[in-house]
């Protein structure tokens, strides 16, 4: 089947197969290696991709469903030739040690800042809860998290503010 | 992992889709989230000859709160229903079991109905829907029929749907009087199975009294549970932590765990009777405030 899909951009036209799953089109077919094939069965999380810019973990859908659809990879994260804000939080607070979970939980991290601007430390673990670290590194995932989050406050001139959280159960009180 | 092959097609109607189903209704299965279809695929546990996409329908993502109904469309992902503030202000049972619906990232694709159709006796929607009194409707080329959530799920990943029918809605009824209820939880990390989870849902009437009391158990037997008995000893009672213990053993008597590597059944039969008293407690104390 021919698809199309929009991928960091660019427009790719790529005749597949209906089993061929979303990771794999990017992986092998358009060679963008930096989305990671982990457990494969829906648990781990190192292969999320933002599809029309929400999370999903592309081993769980197939390459045909992103037909028409706008996919960002941890490819497409660089912002004019420069590392986002996000990337540059990982590396400034060692948000990573071996890795291999970090274009997903990066690419979750972007994801949230777009919805949150000013996450609490509640926030980014609610939201990187369906990612794994092996290196359990998670505490450095949080600070980097949070300090693009404060990166990019300062640099649109925005005030600190705490907003309500979004996603977390909510408290069951009367 | 890689299913086996398949043929797809990703209509851009309902009657088209219905049309799919009913010509090829046997061995197709409707692709809505897939967030439980396909592993299945690549476990090689599912081979449908054809997926049917209806995520290129419009309309099927509603949440609407009117005519008596709280209805969640086909097409509507569970972090939909954790952000609505239509769920939050219609009906707590719904909304506090979105979030521990497996993890964030799967509740962005996953949909509610899907995950009914599905039928895992380990699902958390089927308990909150039975607790609440809901109805599917499934709709095929022919028409549509409105199934109650307590006939809806036959057995073991297994429900009443024909091969042809499409489940196009979940409704849950508004309660006549003050409502509370909640979703308890037991899971070993985010995004794992139930080890035991507990929907309970209570409406009270003018003098402070159960005239409504739902309350069902997830991961505890070959299907979700109702617990009946439980739910017939509230009705009328005052909401008192004595008739909560009574309902509590009564569902834990109701339940039919197993040991595995979540807990033997004993631990699981005991995290029911707790979790229904503590629910129970929660829904009193939510309809009170209502």
């Amino acid at each position: 089947m021919q698809i199309s899909v929009t991928v960091n951009g660019a427009v790719h036209t790529n005749d597949v197969e209906p089993r061929v799953l979303l990771t794999d089109y990017l992986r092998r077919i358009l060679g963008l290696t930096g989305t990671h094939m982990g457990c494969d069965t829906t648990s781990c999380g190192v292969c999320t991709v933002l599809l029309d810019g929400t999370p999903v973990k592309s081993c769980t859908v197939f390459a045909v469903q992103a037909n028409g659809r706008s996919i960002t990879t941890v490819e497409g994260l660089r912002q004019d030739g420069a590392l986002s804000a996000v990337q540059r939080g990982f590396k400034q607070e060692h948000g990573l040690q071996c890795g291999f979970c970090t274009p997903a939980m990066m690419l979750v991290g972007t994801a949230l800042l777009e919805r949150n601007p000013d996450p609490s430390e509640d926030d980014v673990r609610w939201a990187i809860s369906g990612n794994l670290c092996r290196c359990t590194g998670y505490m450095n995932i949080i600070k980097a998290i949070q300090w693009a989050a404060n990166e990019r406050r300062t640099a649109e001139g925005l005030p600190e503010q705490r907003t309500v959280s979004l996603d977390q159960p909510q408290e069951v009180t009367a | 992992m890689y299913p086996a092959r398949f043929d797809y097609q990703a209509p851009a109607t309902l009657d088209e889709a219905l049309d799919v189903l009913g010509e090829r209704g046997e061995d197709v299965k409707v692709l809505a989230g897939g967030q439980s279809l396909i592993p299945l695929m690549k476990l090689r546990f599912a081979q449908p000859s054809m997926l049917v996409d209806i995520n290129r329908i419009p309309g099927l993502d509603f949440i609407d709160a009117s005519n008596g109904y709280l209805r969640i469309g086909a097409l509507v992902r569970h972090n939909s229903v954790v952000t609505s503030d239509v769920v939050r202000r219609t009906n707590q049972t719904v909304a506090h079991a979105a979030p521990w619906v497996s993890d964030p990232i799967v509740r962005n694709l996953g949909t509610v109905c899907g995950s009914l159709a599905h039928a895992d006796p380990q699902g958390d929607w089927a308990s909150v829907m039975l607790a609440c009194g809901a109805e599917v409707v499934a709709r095929k080329k022919s028409g549509e029929r409105v199934i109650p959530m307590t006939e809806f799920i036959t057995d073991v990943f297994t429900t009443q749907l024909e091969p042809d029918e499409l489940v196009t809605e979940v409704r849950v009824p508004k309660y006549a009087g003050p409502s509370g209820g909640t979703y308890l939880k037991l899971e070993r990390k985010v995004g794992d199975y139930a080890t035991v989870g507990v929907a309970t849902h209570l409406t009270l009437d003018a003098a402070g009294r159960i005239v409504q009391a739902g309350i069902a158990m997830t991961a505890v037997g070959a299907t979700n549970i109702k617990a009946v008995e439980a739910e017939r000893a509230l009705i009328g009672a005052e909401p008192t932590a004595d008739a909560f213990t009574q309902a509590s053993r009564l569902a834990a008597q109701a339940s039919e765990p197993q040991d595995d590597v979540r807990g033997s059944a004993a631990y699981k039969r005991h995290v029911v009777e707790v979790f229904v008293h503590r629910g129970l407690a929660t829904a009193a104390e939510l309809a009170r405030a209502a």
